[in-house]
């Protein structure tokens, strides 16, 4: 019999019911809750007059409303006000392990506060109402988004009704050259299996690069494993998971420390495991990758030129390109590093990471944001990634190449605060997501590294970071 | 939640692959604290001419009078047809929501992202997997045909068109169960409040550090 995969081993340490059907009742670990898709759960819970299960494996905070500066001016919008008060009460209602309220030191976006205080631990079975809890995955951890019903579920019962899913191993290969990022190496698998090639399946990814990657690398991997349709990511824990973990606040003391660490080095996939698919890349293959449409399998190396859709056989294929390059004002055949950029957004789940503040910061420091750039901002993804930025000198470094060095949270990846791009603006983001109107109503994403957003920012177009 | 069990119902075709759920409800709507009224916003980008916000009138607004779902012959339509990997993108149930709202039962697709096929079934909403010939003709007949209805059955797991032609659709013996009777599911669980202790106990001995 093969052995197991990691996938197996998380999955089966989970079961507490089995259906015939093969439907379980899995157990959560850890439940991570913000603004946005937590208050209908919460009503749920209320009018049926329950009680959540185990409020202490909740970690809340708000993130997706909250503005990014003048916060001595409070939430101006009282839609989004309204929601984060209604986190707030819902918290001082049920209660919680961790609460950062909106303007607390330590509040941040909630996929990267999760690890950063050890709430994240390898073996833990975590969910959160949003879709790149996936991220959480770089632990060794099962983690997935699920909806708003599921949110009360867990909430009521400390499970989630679900199916195993199939496994897929994504092994990258060798090494990475200069200025290649864990960002590029996300975008070049969905590039490769497209945003539905992980649909139905539970990602493991695997290979010299990932085990070179850090646990930042990792976590931008990983938030990125929805957007190849896989719900769940996973990094087998190692010795850099366990030198992250360490010492933060509610991770594994003294005795607890060494036993989950011996019990976390269980946590792999078996050599003669098997999976229902592999894909392998290349990792020396790998250049920095530029989505030029909307969707983000719609990607590119940089050195490409937008693709023209008298090319592509397939209808279908052929209206979505047509239909991007409309909306996202391009012409085919146009070289992308002569794309001219009005926006530069480095933050979001994805990428507002101290190790991605450092690689952005490298960029620019010394240089000057391009005339033609209407607005640069750096977002950092929590307090703590804010004081550690600052202490480091980051801040200064971005401030005085013109940038704007803003507040944690969500912020341009959604826009549903206030940053946001003007219809037909276009934009280099460190996020995720390339949808129409994602980050304002008619406004064009192009999905990139940390590196390559700075390096754009200072050039007023696309660059490859390698030779900029 | 809504028991579903058969529906005859009108075909709306979503000629485009990869709808996400931003265009599905774009996210200034996520702002509510409730669990209905999103209908009016369903697809509000393509669907109107202006910038929508939460509590406009939308039967005040300019329609994009070329998107499918304003045209007078889709008007009523019950059943959405749509294209590869519908519901792509964020977890926001929102966007099930806003479908049901809008007075959607059944979504026929060749495929589905995961969270949001499974956030339908919280929501009396059955999305169906077709090949992706069976769409296309699906797709065919229903331009072909000013009101074209589908006939679907969950019971025998059925889908016909109105020539009599029927293809069949797979679906978990769980999920048709609770969508036949629209059960609640918490309630189904919290059967298993006993077992769910006893695992909660053996998995706090095995790893107290997850319950510090």
């Amino acid at each position: 019999m093969a052995g197991k995969t990691l996938y197996d081993k998380l999955w089966e340490s989970h079961v507490v019911h089995e259906e015939a059907d093969g439907t379980c009742l899995i157990y959560i670990d850890r439940h991570l809750v913000h603004e946005v898709t937590s208050p209908q759960a919460f009503e749920g819970l209320r009018l049926a007059g329950r009680k959540p299960w185990r409020n202490s494996s909740i970690v809340a905070n708000p993130d997706h409303n909250t503005p990014t500066k003048d916060w001595d001016k409070g939430i101006e919008d009282p839609i989004s006000r309204l929601q984060v008060e209604t986190l707030d009460n819902n918290i001082k209602e049920f209660g919680a392990l961790v609460y950062f309220p909106f303007k607390n030191k330590d509040q941040g976006i909630i996929h990267v506060i999760g690890p950063e205080n050890g709430t994240t631990l390898p073996g833990m079975t975590v969910v959160c109402g949003d879709s790149h809890t996936s991220t959480h995955g770089a632990f060794g951890a099962l983690a997935h988004g699920i909806g708003t019903s599921e949110v009360e579920h867990v909430l009521a019962t400390q499970t989630l009704v679900a199916k195993k899913s199939k496994s897929m191993l994504v092994r990258v290969d060798g090494q990475l050259g200069k200025g290649v990022t864990a960002k590029d190496v996300a975008l070049a698998i969905i590039g490769k299996i497209g945003t539905a090639g992980g649909t139905g399946y539970a990602i493991e990814f695997g290979g010299e690069v990932i085990r070179g990657l850090s646990m930042e690398g990792r976590m931008t991997l990983c938030n990125m494993a929805i957007e190849a349709g896989a719900r769940a990511g996973l990094v087998a824990p190692d010795e850099k998971t366990a030198a992250y973990l360490e010492g933060r606040l509610h991770a594994p003391k003294g005795d607890n420390w060494t036993k989950a660490v011996a019990y976390w080095s269980t946590l792999k996939s078996e050599a003669d495991a098997t999976f229902d698919t592999v894909v392998v890349l290349n990792g020396a293959e790998i250049a920095p990758q530029v989505t030029w449409g909307t969707s983000p399998e719609q990607v590119l190396p940089i050195g490409s030129t937008v693709p023209d859709p008298a090319q592509e056989a397939d209808a279908t294929k052929r209206t979505s390109i047509e239909n991007a390059l409309k909306y996202m004002g391009l012409t085919a055949n146009t070289p992308i590093d002569q794309i001219q950029l009005d926006k530069i957004f480095i933050g979001s789940c994805t990428n507002s990471r101290i190790e991605d503040l450092r690689a952005a910061a490298g960029v620019a420091k010394g240089k000057k944001v391009a005339s033609n750039i209407k607005l640069a901002m750096v977002v950092p993804g929590s307090g703590q990634v804010k004081r550690q930025a600052e202490a480091e000198g980051l801040d200064k470094i971005f401030i005085e190449a013109g940038f704007e060095w803003r507040e944690p949270g969500c912020s341009m990846c959604l826009a549903m605060n206030s940053d946001r791009l003007s219809p037909g603006e276009r934009c280099a983001s460190t996020s995720n997501r390339n949808f129409e109107g994602r980050q304002g109503p008619g406004g064009r994403t192009h999905l990139v590294s940390p590196e390559m957003a700075a390096a754009a920012a200072i050039a007023g177009h696309f660059v490859d970071v390698r030779s900029a | 939640m809504k028991a579903f069990t058969t529906l005859n119902g009108l075909v709306c075709p979503l000629d485009r692959a990869n709808v996400d759920t931003d265009a599905i409800i774009p996210k200034q709507f996520l702002k509510s604290i409730k669990r209905s009224g999103f209908g009016p916003y369903l697809f509000d980008e393509w669907r109107y001419t202006n910038y929508g916000e939460p509590g406009m009138d939308c039967s005040t607004r300019p329609l994009n009078k070329d998107f499918v779902l304003n045209q007078p012959r889709y008007q009523g339509a019950q059943v959405l047809l749509a294209r590869d990997n519908f519901g792509c993108g964020s977890s926001r149930e929102h966007a099930p929501w806003a479908i049901e709202d809008q007075g959607f039962r059944v979504i026929i697709a060749p495929s589905f992202a995961d969270i949001f096929f499974n956030n339908c079934y919280k929501n009396g909403i059955l999305p169906i997997v077709a090949s992706a010939e069976q769409v296309d003709s699906l797709f065919k007949e229903c331009l072909a045909n000013e009101g074209y209805t589908l006939n679907v059955d969950l019971e025998a797991q059925t889908v016909t068109t109105p020539s009599g032609q029927s293809f069949s659709f797979e679906i978990t013996p769980t999920r048709k169960h609770n969508l036949l009777n629209g059960l609640d599911e918490i309630g189904l669980t919290l059967q298993h409040a006993d077992a769910i202790k006893a695992f909660e106990q053996k998995h706090q001995a095995a790893q107290p550090w997850l319950f510090a």
